[in-house]
This record gives C-alpha cells, sequence and structure tokens, in this order.
C-alpha cells in the first residue's frame, strides 16, 4: 500500500507522463482550494520569470505623477518618485521567489540528509542530531536571523539564502525523520536490507522515491518561510537593498509615506499583496497536494 | 556450567552483584528517566549553545565588533590603538588578548552570573536591565494574543469538526488558512494602513508605546485599561494570525478523535454529548495541541519584532532594531539569549502542563511522543 495516487490509466492509450498530469489535475480539480493555489502559483511564476521578457523596465521618474490612484496607463497607480507601481511587481518577483527557492532546497537537503542518518542509524547519532534539532528549534529564528543579517549584510542571493536555510531545516527535519522512522519498518525496505543493498542505496533508491510527495509538500511550506523571513529582514531594511523586489519594494512604500500620505495607499497595496497572494498560493497548492498524495484525507 | 552464553553471564552480574556503584547507577537513570529532569537538562543545554553562538557570531567573525569600536573610537576619539583595544575590552567586558578559550571561559562565567556586559551606546547601563525593562511588554501582548487565539481557535476547530462539511466548517477553516497563511506583518500593515490611515477609526499615534505618558504604573484600573489600550493592536495581530493554526489542528485532531472505538463505546453507554465533547474528545484533541503552542510561542517572539516595529510598541522587537541600528552587540547577544530563555520557559510549561493532561507521560517509561 503504497501512497502514490495516480493509477496508469492505460485505456486512454495517452503517454505515461500525460496521462499521469491528467489525473493529478483531476484529483487535485476535486478540491477548488488546491486548484487556486495551483493557478496562483503558476501566474506568479509566470509574472516574475516571464512577464520581464515582453514588459519593457519603466523605471523614469515623473514628479507629475506622484502617488497617482489606479488608471489605464498605470492599473496600480504610481509611487513616491512617480513611477509604476505594476511594473515593479513585475520585475520585483524574480529576486525573492529564486531566493525562495534556494533557501527551501539547500534546508530540504539538509534535513532529507540528517534526518535520514538520524532515523537509519538510530542510537546515538539519533539522540545527537535531534537533541541539536531541538535546540535550532528553540532559538526564536527571527531574532537570530536579524542579528546574522545584521553582522553579515548579505548581499548576493545565494548567501541570503544558505542562511535562511541554516535557520529553517530543524522543523523539516523532525518530519523527514518520523517518515523515514515508518518507512523503515516497511517489507521492501526490509527485502533491500536483506539483499544487503547498503545504507545509501536503502535511503536514496528505496525510500526517498516512497517520500516524493511528501518532500513536495514540504518544500513549498519551506518556500513561504524564506519568502516569510526574507521580506522581514528586508522590510526592516537590514540588508543592503540593491535590486528589486517586493520586499524592497515594501521597505520603500512603507519608509517613504505609509504614515504622512494618505495617497500612497495602493503603492503599499502592490507589494502587500503580491506577497501575500503568492503566500496563500503555496499554501493553498500544499494542501491540495496533500489531498492528492494522500487518499486517506479525501472524503 | 562449562557452556555459559554472555546473556546468561550478565544475568548472573545483575543478579547477585549488585555493588553500591550500580545502585547508584540506577538512582540515576530512574532521575534521567524523569520526563522533568529531561526537560530541564534540554533547557540547560539549550541555554549553552544559544550563548555559545552568540559568542562566537560576535567575537570571531572576520572585522569583529570588537574590531569596529576600536576602529571607532581611535578616529572619533583620537585614541592611541592600546586605549581604544583597552576601553573597547571594558565595554566588552573582556580582555582582548587573552586566548579564545579563556575568553570563553570568562563570558560563560558572566553568564553563569546572570551578567551579560554593558551596552555600548548607554554607557554604564547593564545588558540585564535594558532586556529586562522591555521583555515584560513583549511577552504581556505575545502571551495575551496567544491564549486568546488559543482558546477561541479550539473551541471554533472543536465546532467545526462536529459540524463536518455544513456552510460554517467551510467559512471557518477556509478563513483560517487564508488568514494563517498570510505574513503577520502584512496583516499588521493592513491594520495599520486600512484602519488607522485611511478611515482613520485607530488613533494610532496615540496608541504607540506600551503605556501613556504620565501614567504611574500599578495594579489601578486605569493603568490596565491603559495597558490594554497600548497593546491592543500587537495582540490583535497575534491573535489573528495564530488562530487559523489553532481551528485547522483542533478541527483535524477532533475529527480523528471522534473516530476513536471509546467515543463509540462511550456514546453506547449513553453518556452525555456534554460529557463526550469534553472528557473523551475534546481532551485528546487538545493534548498534540498543547506541545504545538510551546513551538508558536518561539516563533511568535521572534516575529512580535516587526509587528512591535510597525506599531512603536516598546518591547523586545523594537529594542533589538535599535540595537542593530546602533550596532550595540551587547544588546543584540542579551537579547537572542533572553528571548531564547523566555520560549524555554514556555516550553517547560508546555511540557508540565503536558504530562499532568496525559497520564501515559507522567510516568518514566511511560509512552513518548516523537
Amino acid at each position: 500500500m503504497t501512497t502514490i495516487a495516480a493509477p496508469a490509466r492505460r485505456e486512454l492509450a495517452l503517454p505515461g507522463p500525460v496521462s499521469a498530469v491528467i489525473e493529478f489535475l483531476r484529483v487535485l480539480s476535486r478540491k477548488p482550494v488546491g486548484l487556486a493555489g495551483l493557478f496562483g502559483v503558476v501566474f506568479f511564476l509566470a509574472l516574475a520569470y516571464l512577464a520581464p521578457l515582453v514588459v519593457p523596465l519603466q523605471d523614469r521618474v515623473d514628479v507629475t505623477a506622484i502617488y497617482s490612484a489606479p488608471s489605464f496607463g498605470h492599473p496600480l497607480g504610481t509611487d513616491y518618485q512617480g513611477r509604476d507601481v505594476l511594473n515593479q511587481i513585475v520585475y520585483g518577483g524574480q529576486d525573492i521567489i529564486t531566493t525562495a527557492i534556494l533557501a527551501a532546497l539547500f534546508s530540504t537537503l539538509i534535513a532529507i540528509t540528517f534526518g535520514a542518518i538520524a532515523a537509519t542509524l538510530g542510537g546515538r547519532a539519533d539522540v545527537l542530531i535531534l537533541a541539536i534539532t531541538d535546540v535550532a528549534l528553540t532559538i526564536p529564528q527571527l531574532v537570530l536571523l536579524i542579528v546574522i543579517a545584521a553582522i553579515f549584510r548579505p548581499t548576493s542571493f545565494i548567501s541570503l539564502a544558505i542562511i535562511l536555510a541554516l535557520l529553517q531545516w530543524p522543523a523539516l527535519l523532525r518530519q523527514i525523520r518520523a517518515q523515514v522512522l515508518s518507512l523503515k519498518e516497511r517489507d521492501f525496505v526490509e527485502a533491500a536490507r536483506s539483499l544487503d543493498l547498503g545504507l545509501l542505496h536503502i535511503v536514496f533508491r528505496e525510500m526517498l522515491p516512497n517520500m516524493r510527495s511528501y518532500i513536495a509538500i514540504n518544500f513549498i511550506i519551506a518556500m513561504t518561510y524564506a519568502i516569510y523571513a526574507q521580506a522581514a529582514i528586508m522590510f526592516l531594511g537590514l540588508v543592503p537593498l540593491s535590486g528589486k523586489s517586493w520586499a524592497i519594494m515594501l521597505y520603500f512604500a512603507y519608509n517613504q509615506g505609509a504614515l504622512f500620505f494618505k495617497d500612497s495607499f495602493f503603492y503599499l497595496m502592490g507589494p502587500i499583496m503580491a506577497i501575500a497572494l503568492f503566500q496563500l498560493s503555496l499554501v493553498w497548492l500544499a494542501s491540495g497536494l496533500e489531498d492528492v498524495f494522500n487518499p486517506r484525507l479525501r472524503s | 556450567m562449562a557452556t555459559m552464553t554472555p546473556a546468561d553471564a550478565t544475568l548472573q552480574v545483575r543478579t547477585f552483584r549488585r555493588s553500591p556503584l550500580s545502585r547508584a547507577r540506577g538512582h540515576v537513570g530512574a532521575l534521567w528517566r524523569r520526563p522533568l529532569t529531561q526537560a530541564i537538562a534540554k533547557a540547560v543545554l539549550t541555554i549553552y549553545v544559544t550563548s555559545t553562538i552568540t559568542f562566537f557570531l560576535i567575537r570571531l567573525m572576520p572585522g569583529s565588533p570588537v574590531e569596529l569600536k576600536i576602529d571607532e573610537l581611535m578616529q572619533n576619539g583620537q585614541m592611541s590603538y592600546a586605549d581604544a583595544a583597552a576601553a573597547a575590552s571594558g565595554l566588552f567586558d573582556i580582555d582582548l588578548n587573552a586566548p579564545v578559550g579563556q575568553q570563553y571561559l570568562e563570558y560563560l562565567a558572566n553568564l553563569a552570573r546572570a551578567d551579560l556586559g554593558n551596552s555600548f551606546l548607554s554607557q554604564g547601563t547593564s545588558v540585564t536591565s535594558i532586556v529586562l525593562a522591555v521583555l515584560p511588554w513583549t511577552l504581556f501582548a505575545v502571551g495575551t494574543g496567544l491564549l486568546l487565539s488559543f482558546v477561541s481557535g479550539i473551541g471554533l476547530g472543536l465546532v467545526a469538526a462536529y459540524r463536518r462539511n455544513s456552510p460554517l466548517d467551510h467559512v471557518v477553516s477556509t478563513a483560517g488558512s487564508v488568514i494563517s497563511s498570510v505574513p503577520a506583518y502584512l496583516i499588521a500593515l493592513l491594520i495599520l494602513l486600512i484602519f488607522g490611515i485611511q478611515l482613520r477609526w485607530l488613533p494610532i499615534t496615540q496608541m504607540r508605546g506600551a503605556f501613556s505618558p504620565g501614567m504611574t504604573p500599578g495594579f489601578s484600573p486605569a493603568f490596565i485599561g491603559d495597558l490594554f489600550f497600548h497593546a491592543a493592536l500587537p495582540i490583535s495581530v497575534f491573535f489573528l494570525t495564530h488562530i487559523g493554526l489553532w481551528i485547522l489542528s483542533m478541527r483535524s485532531a477532533t475529527l480523528a478523535a471522534l473516530e476513536e472505538d471509546h467515543v463509540t463505546v462511550a456514546r453506547a453507554r449513553g453518556l452525555s454529548d456534554g460529557r463526550i465533547t469534553t472528557a473523551y474528545v475534546g481532551r485528546n484533541a487538545v493534548l498534540p495541541l498543547v506541545s504545538q503552542f510551546a513551538i508558536a510561542a518561539g516563533a511568535v517572539v521572534g516575529g512580535a519584532v516587526i509587528i512591535e516595529q510597525i506599531f512603536v510598541y516598546q518591547g523586545v522587537g523594537l529594542r533589538l532594531v535599535k540595537a542593530v541600528d546602533q550596532r550595540d552587540y551587547p544588546v543584540m547577544q542579551g537579547i537572542i539569549l533572553m528571548t531564547t530563555v523566555a520560549v524555554i520557559v514556555a516550553n517547560l510549561v508546555a511540557d508540565l502542563l503536558y504530562s499532568r493532561l496525559d497520564p501515559r507521560i507522567g510516568r518514566a517509561g511511560g509512552a513518548s511522543g516523537t
């Protein structure tokens, strides 16, 4: 009894991957929340990575159009220098999403490696890794992140992603460990062990493929943490504010007038809504995937 | 008995030779297996590791804050390097020429006396007093918001689970999932923007700070009312951002508990619905949420940093950002440590509460959650 929920529908006579995708969408569409999440994520990814290829960058300062309300020329209004907000939203997604993907990737790698080691070796290694994880879980992460960011001032998104990953692996590790512990007792793992296939083979060839769905869901959740933490330290102005990102927009929008100008409402709403809706899409996609991969939850 | 297996041998040793040493070891072992002992050991370990991390962050990184301070003193104060180094090490309360190991030991010794050094900027003020002056406000706001959200979230989650797939369930679950996925600081900004600036319903500038100037702290109704007036916005943000988590967790925990056989048996025995809900379903469903509460406490204390910044509430977060702006490293170090201690205490309370609620946990060797 595996948790993979996509039986091959041979009567359609479609190539495997295509029918799998169709089946996936069919199951996902049973729950509107999951489908809405998928559309949201696809929309924001297209906005961040494809739209800048077609939409020309407009960063011309226009003092006659400061804080203008949404109009045909500026669908989301303009900022404190009269620049188009929608244009900044289009160009501001790439950095924040790339950082989030990298941070999720690094933290998932750490969590899988050490979670699998802890669960398969057991004994002292397990106790040690769990103790480190518990300690890391207890330290208020954002407080530590703020101090680390203030000291190291990460400039590239790779270094920022590494710092984020080093702080957010513990929760994931505990879940991977629990998952591996339950897989360890399954018959196919017993079989692999009796065939003496080696630890690496058992973890990477036997267990990981059975945890794919689980890892995918946790990867998405890790992305939401990374966006949350990254936007937080950028909002506080703790990292050098170069380049374009929704979080940097938020910083400028807030510091250039949130409290003084009633007109800056739409300028602030731009990045707030971009970050909030992207987060919501990710969470909804994750909960939709949970329903797809875990048939017991469907009802 | 020529063919004695090793297992027999150990059995014999265990039965016949029980030395005082092994008996002492047995007592220590029994003490160690007690959940409270383990929780306290974990707490001490966490404080030790956190203080070590902050020590190495501040002392050993390239271009350490001590060096930065020396440079600053040499440039601004026209001091010689030796004078500046002496002044800087006085500020950090460490001997810069000592080997790192010795510095580390002295730091730990100071820490054991709750001495976290002095602030860089307000000289002569100890870090401990600075942090203790702001920490209660944060704990007050975070604690109130979290408890309110916990209680109401559990109630709503229980109702949603009982009325599964009713319109009420859909509304409550969807609202919960939407509000818990939006970052807390964005909700804070939205409250500020919409109710404070656009509609002008909230006097946001008067609500800043921990209490109004001119109020004398004390247990008078006026002062307590004033405290809640100033903390109202942070409390509502902590409430809003966590209620979704409790609703969703309680809903799924209740659904799982309702499936249990003992609930069916209780129904068959003709127990009243109220008794089944509280004693058989609710109690079991709440259990896992108690440990989740402790984890949430840590995340909220961290998240409070930005919320306090947005509402200008005089808590740890506002002080931390000020310390970061001023490069006041001892204060930063102190804030990391003290907030960690606050979270550890919350964890300990949750552990104790857990063993009270779940009789299986109270005994050594009982079921332990992973």
